[in-house]
């Protein structure tokens, strides 16, 4: 407080020192590199070639093709509710086998519990790979190798979620806190105990989230699938799609909706209950 | 207190006043023979050639300012770090040359009280002390208190009783107070039958009130079951009141070692300065 009276706020709150720039300014690479990412995204527009003009025009095919498709046949139900159970069964089996087998690979692939360096990155590039391979590419592998029908596509399911799972498992291991796992190997505690006792309780509630994702991706999946022969619903719906079967088609969407929308509901609600 | 069919075969009760040595036991035998310690992380040297002696039955405070190498001293006698030099016998045993299954057997006579708990904070009471028997039964057994046999559930149960928690058996570690979850960790030491008992800063993260009440009962149940004591704190009140010997450090040295009956307050006081 002066003698004349107290002191204007703006006066008062103005620094000594100089403020900080609001943005830094860009070094000369960065500022070449921002131009060929902004130079390669302008081209991607034009090789994906998007246009408004033909999305508008198509408009009219896709109202039609929703007239033709109702009302949904219901005369084939019988089939497509096989097909359908057909696909989920396929989506449990390979993510409960893919899960099972996740958390042993996203053991060797954490940092803190590999036995070993060359284990830890052995198990980290299958979990790549796994990954890296889509599931469509893994479901006509498995068909080569032990035929059409559900079986490969549940071995795609599997793998798939293997290298999803592996590496979330991983990482939800690699951020529990090191202070019980510390606690369990001074009290003399194995390797096996300190994992099963200290690190899977403390990432559990991760496990379970990624592994209803899984589940819900699985489901998703199992429906594209069936288009390669790898058993579920999917191949009902081309064939549908293929012989202008229009309401068939609607009825095996409206079903595939119904399916994807429940086990969401069902894994929703598991994680709200479990975690 | 009152001891059930549990501590049958256990170490023989034995109530003996504060700040004596514990009659029973030989005063002869060392449970840790310290020589020459010294770790280093990169350039900085935290313990420089510290020899020590710890008397069995005998409670020892180890004292010193932040940084002084407290907890790293404790933490390179059990080998959960590992040590630049220097050699450290632990009940007997030299630690250093020891790996694999013969190290986790030593570590299993050997109780750690830590200053944060470590609990597994999903998993119950009951649990976490029944995790103190893992190096005694392999396997399964001891990961999760569904899954152990009778017996070991009601050892367990006994250790929380022994800390006063038994009507908190149940519940998650992470939903405990601070005072109950350093009890659980008590508990856990004593469901190994341990023969000593580290301790790093066991009340530091607690309230005066809750930090006394667990120190006492944390000392009288250590002396009671006859169990060499080394814990480290900030309570020179509690080093003097608990511990039958003093070790203080200094910038990585040791700077006093000695009953606690020699020194008084002002004295340990200085070497904060």
């Amino acid at each position: 407080m002066t003698p004349g009276g107290p002191i204007p706020a703006a006066a008062a709150a103005r620094p000594t020192a100089a403020l900080p720039p609001r943005f830094e300014r860009p070094g000369a690479l960065a500022f070449l590199i921002y131009v060929v990412a902004l130079a390669f995204f302008v081209l991607a527009i034009e090789g994906s070639r998007i246009s408004v003009t033909g999305f508008l025009e198509g408009l009219p095919h896709m109202g039609d093709l929703f007239v033709r498709m109702i009302p949904p046949d219901l005369s084939r139900i019988a089939p497509i509710g096989q097909a359908l159970l057909e696909t989920f069964q396929m989506a449990l089996v390979g993510t409960a086998l893919g899960v099972a087998l996740s958390l042993p690979l996203a053991v060797c692939a954490t940092s803190r519990l590999s036995p070993h360096p060359a284990v830890y990155y052995l198990a980290r590039g299958l979990i790549s790979w796994f990954r890296t391979v889509p599931d469509l590419v893994w479901a006509l592998f498995f068909v080569v190798t032990v035929g059409l029908g559900p079986f490969a596509g549940t071995l795609a399911l599997m793998v798939d979620t293997m290298g999803f799972c592996g590496k979330f498992f991983a990482e939800a291991m690699e951020e529990t806190e090191p202070g019980p796992q510390e606690a369990l190997s001074a009290l003399g505690a194995s390797r096996s105990g300190v994992i099963c006792s200290a690190v899977f309780p403390a990432a559990l509630p991760s496990f379970i989230n990624t592994a209803l994702f899984s589940l819900e991706k699985a489901t998703r999946s199992s429906v594209v699938l069936g288009l390669v022969g790898a058993g579920g619903i999917g191949i009902e719906l081309k064939v549908a799609m293929d012989l202008f079967e229009y309401p068939t088609a609607a009825t095996i969407i409206i079903c595939i909706f119904a399916l994807v929308l429940l086990v969401e509901r069902l894994s929703s609600y598991l994680r709200h209950r479990i975690i | 207190m009152a001891l059930t069919a549990v501590d049958a075969g256990e170490v023989a009760v034995r109530a003996v006043p504060t700040g004596t040595a514990r009659p029973g036991s030989d005063k002869t035998a060392r449970d840790l023979a310290v020589r020459g310690l010294a770790k280093r992380f990169g350039a900085a040297e935290v313990l420089k050639g510290v020899d020590l002696d710890i008397t069995a039955g005998c409670s020892t405070a180890l004292i010193g300012a932040n940084g002084s190498g407290k907890s790293t001293l404790l933490r390179c006698c059990l080998r959960l770090l590992e040590p630049s030099q220097g050699s450290v016998a632990l009940l007997g045993q030299e630690i250093t040359a020891l790996r694999g299954a013969p190290l986790r057997r030593l570590r299993a006579r050997v109780g750690f009280v830590f200053q944060k708990h470590n609990l597994v904070p999903r998993l119950s009471a009951l649990t976490n002390v029944l995790h103190g028997a893992q190096a005694r039964h392999g396997g399964p057994r001891c990961w999760y208190q569904g899954l152990a046999p009778r017996t070991l559930r009601d050892e367990a149960m006994h250790c929380l009783e022994r800390v006063g928690l038994a009507d908190q058996a149940g519940k998650r570690a992470d939903r405990l107070s601070g005072g109950q979850s350093q009890r659980v960790a008590i508990a856990r030491a004593l469901m190994q039958r341990p023969q000593m008992v580290f301790a790093d800063e066991p009340v530091a993260s607690l309230d005066p009130a809750a930090g006394e009440e667990v120190m006492k009962l944390f000392s009288d149940l250590m002396r009671e079951k006859n169990v060499t004591l080394f814990f480290t704190s900030h309570h020179l009140r509690h080093a003097l009141d608990y511990a039958d010997h003093l070790v203080a450090l200094r910038g990585g040295r040791k700077v006093i070692d000695g009953a606690s009956s020699d020194h008084d307050m002002a004295a340990l006081k200085a070497i904060y300065t």
